[in-house]
């Protein structure tokens, strides 16, 4: 019979975030196909990884401080902000494939499935290899705080915390927001990468060596500054050098919710823009 | 021009759907004029639940347009739709769940992975009752022959099994209308007669809509009891295949209609 | 002969038609650049000279890396050499009347006068407005740094071929390649000048062929190559025959496996 699939009419699609896993799992299967490419790329991003903190460890073998920052101080930079990286880049570097899905047209085939959109887009491509990015920052990390001489007060530690988490949801309002200009201009993912990738590479080291005209735009033009910069002055304990006010300091979550905002927005308008022009 | 049927609600129902596309081209040097294209000028569309329709015309005559609106791909210009109960524009995801696509050129299966996996992966994404989803794997299976490479992963399959496994994955939710488009393209003789054979006997029994595309004029001949014509973004037919047909070679009827020579609208 | 030469050609003429992806490109080298200018602008603040390089030198350095990253093919993993294999594509590759190493390197000369002299200039102009870089203007440098410019495109061609040529064995290049390519970035002083770096790691790095690649023809450029012009081009063209050799044998290998075995 060819009734309405009656379960469909009471039943809600299936969540987002539920699809998003499924999908991952799929292509996790897909990629230990070939199990020992698979084992060297990881190798090869855990290098990678590594090639950012073993230049911030040669800088540092020519000098004791960089902007004030100590060579312990900018690893607890390079490790928050790689770690935040590595989680979103885990999560949600699906995107940097949507220009050539889209551009093979089977962005179509994303649309008539019953789940969200940005959640297929988020999951293609998915590849354990990823994983290998998150050991440099989380060992160097550890050291930082160990070696640290810092009070850690309770408040510290939860900033400290929140400064990875408040991180990791900047960096995929940004990767989501990259999608976004692929829908727009199909070839200038490259471009919008080098904002996500630079934005990266930037908040690696303290952000008073842009000057200050750059970093002020860092913080309030394009908020990179409350990856870790800002939250990091306070768990730190260093004065402002462009003396902004100290409320900054804790200013991260709202940043990252104010920007994943944006990105969700900017998602929906694009997928309308290209359901009614046709890419 | 009005073919719908009065006893009950059309589970496709469209009314002057129109679709325009606006594209910036380059006259000169520094100067852009918009130019709007309309792929699908003010189409009235009515297809019951349970018909076999065929959609023909000739590339660039709409078809895919029509079909991309109807499946919630692109949101039309203007006119209303109604598909399975939705408006596609508004409720893509919804309509998703009740609609099934084969695209004859694309598949939607994972390419490295096993045939067997990608189904699963369905059952969850569409939400299909365990039970429901082994018994119409089964009779898939049987129907379509699958058992030999239902455990080969897709990129090693050839055209004819990578079709009859696109044609399960867009049955398996039991959708109210499938889409088919070019479905035997590329497929030697006893595929394409499996899969007519398979179709024919999916809509007997089950009363499923189909609306298949093609260019293939035996595929027309042997599946579908109405045709509709579209060319220029307009339907220049919209009626039986027996009527089109009139005792003439099929495909010199068709062939006649592609070139623009008007038939009498042989509708009631 | 020729049929390099219009191999070259043809390849050039493709890859001067991604105009976009050129222009996206520019972008990123220069951001990059910047970034990389500013962090070593903060450590030279702290060191004016280092190892004989003053300021100008280490920002001048900072962008001539990102002009030369495209040429070179520092990112690239192979030349769809691998891919190639990977399909099986190359049987036909192989049994053509030409020299397969050379047929691939005119492809890649044509990348990279293609994408990557587009890709060049913009970034080192954008820092000489912007920030302290200085070029010298002695004529003489500039011949020697095209020179070791040439041999270090050379040494890149020669170690990605000999990389690709693996997939003939793992049939799938992908993890040899990626961790190659992470020693090219390291290694050719693309995140870092090689002079910075201290004692055995400096030593060991600044001996492989990577150093060719980046670093010399820049520090040749600069005036501040030690050993000069002559000890860069001894190296440049030690590396590049040895790998070149090694790339023949290595392709007489996968010859014989192909046809013994039907690959």
């Amino acid at each position: 019979m060819a009734e309405l699939s009656s379960h469909a009419a009471d039943e809600r699609p299936l969540p987002g975030p539920v699809a998003y896993l499924l999908l991952v799992r799929m292509w996790s299967k897909s990629a230990s196909q070939y199990r020992v490419s698979l084992m060297l790329t990881s190798f090869a991003q855990l290098l990678t990884t590594s090639l950012d903190l073993i230049a911030i460890v040669v800088i540092y073998s020519q000098v004791q401080t960089i902007a004030d920052f100590t060579l312990p101080e900018t690893l607890y930079l390079y490790g928050t902000t790689r770690l935040a990286f590595g989680l979103s880049d885990l999560f949600a570097s699906g995107v940097e494939n949507l220009a050539t899905t889209i551009r093979l047209g089977n962005f179509d085939l994303v649309l008539i499935r019953p789940v969200s959109s940005l959640a297929q887009v988020l999951a293609d491509q998915f590849t354990p290899k990823r994983f290998g990015k998150l050991l440099a920052p989380i060992i160097t990390l550890g050291w930082a705080v160990n070696t640290l001489p810092v009070q850690w007060t309770v408040l510290k530690i939860l900033v400290c915390i929140d400064t990875v988490v408040s991180g990791f949801f900047l960096y995929c309002a940004l990767w989501v927001l990259t999608g976004c200009i692929s829908f727009i201009a199909v070839d200038a993912q490259e471009v919008s990468n080098s904002f996500t990738y630079g934005s990266e590479f930037a908040t690696e080291y303290p952000l008073q060596i842009f000057g200050r005209p750059l970093g002020l735009a860092l913080t309030f033009v394009l908020p990179v500054a409350f990856v870790t910069w800002q939250p990091s002055l306070y768990v730190l304990g260093h004065a402002d050098p462009f003396g902004l006010p100290g409320f900054l300091r804790f200013a991260s979550p709202f940043a990252a919710a104010a920007l994943s905002a944006i990105a969700a927005l900017a998602w929906r308008a694009c997928v309308r823009r290209y359901r009614s022009t046709g890419s | 021009m009005t073919t719908l049927l009065e006893t009950a609600e059309p589970i496709i129902l469209a009314e002057h759907l129109t679709k325009t596309f606006t594209s910036r081209k380059r006259t000169g040097r520094f100067h852009r004029e918009r130019e709007d294209f309309t792929a699908v000028d003010g189409i009235d569309l009515g297809i019951a639940s349970g018909e076999l329709v065929g959609y023909i015309g000739p590339n660039g005559a709409g078809k895919s347009t029509t079909i991309k609106m109807l499946t919630g791909i692109l949101t039309p210009t203007s006119g209303t739709l109604r598909v399975a109960g939705y408006e596609p524009q508004r409720d893509r995801v919804r309509l998703a769940r009740q609609i099934g696509v084969v695209f004859g050129q694309r598949t939607t299966l994972w390419w490295d992975l096993p045939l067997r996996d990608s189904f699963t992966l369905l059952q969850r994404l569409y939400k299909i009752p365990p039970d429901r989803f082994a018994a119409n794997l089964a009779r898939y299976t049987e129907a379509l022959d699958l058992g030999p490479f239902l455990d080969r992963p897709v990129r090693q399959l050839s055209l004819g099994q990578r079709m009859r496994g696109d044609i399960t994955a867009a049955l398996l939710h039991d959708p109210a209308v499938v889409y088919l488009d070019e479905p035997t393209i590329g497929l030697d003789v006893v595929s394409k007669h499996a899969v007519r054979e398979f179709l024919s006997d999916l809509n007997r029994r089950t009363g499923t809509t189909i609306l298949l595309t093609t260019h293939d004029i035996a595929d027309i001949e042997r599946l579908c009891s109405r045709v509709v014509a579209i060319d220029h973004g307009r339907v220049t037919y919209d009626g039986s295949l027996d009527a089109l047909r009139a005792d003439r070679d099929l495909e010199t009827v068709v062939r006649e209609l592609y070139l623009g020579r008007s038939l009498v609208d042989t509708t009631e | 002969m020729r049929v390099y030469l219009t191999a070259a050609r043809l390849s050039m003429r493709r890859y001067l038609a991604y105009r976009s992806s050129a222009v996206a490109g520019v972008f990123t080298n220069t951001v990059f650049g910047c970034i990389r200018a500013f962090v070593l602008i903060a450590l030279w603040k702290q060191k004016p000279e280092i190892n004989g390089w003053d300021l100008s030198d280490a920002v001048t350095y900072a962008f001539a890396t990102q002009a030369l990253i495209a040429p070179m093919g520092i990112f690239l993993s192979s030349t769809d050499l691998g891919p190639r294999i990977r399909t099986g594509d190359v049987a036909v590759d192989l049994y053509r009347p030409v020299d397969f190493q050379a047929w691939w390197f005119s492809l890649d000369v044509g990348r990279a006068l293609g994408a990557g002299v587009l890709r060049s200039l913009p970034p080192v102009l954008f820092g000489l407005l912007l920030f302290p870089v200085s070029l010298p203007l002695i004529p003489l440098r500039w011949i020697e740094f095209a020179v070791c410019c040439v041999i270090g495109f050379i040494v890149s061609f020669a170690l990605r071929y000999a990389a690709s040529l693996i997939a003939f064995w793992t049939m799938d290049e992908r993890g040899v390649t990626s961790v190659l390519v992470t020693a090219a970035m390291f290694c050719s002083g693309m995140i870092i000048p090689l002079t910075i770096m201290p004692g055995l790691l400096g030593t060991v790095v600044t001996h492989t062929p990577w150093a060719a690649i980046v670093q010399m023809p820049i520090s040749v450029l600069l005036g501040t190559q030690s050993g000069g012009f002559g000890y860069a081009v001894v190296f440049g063209c030690l590396w590049a025959l040895g790998l070149l050799v090694f790339g023949r044998v290595l392709t007489e290998a996968a010859r014989y496996k192909v046809v013994v075995q039907g690959g």
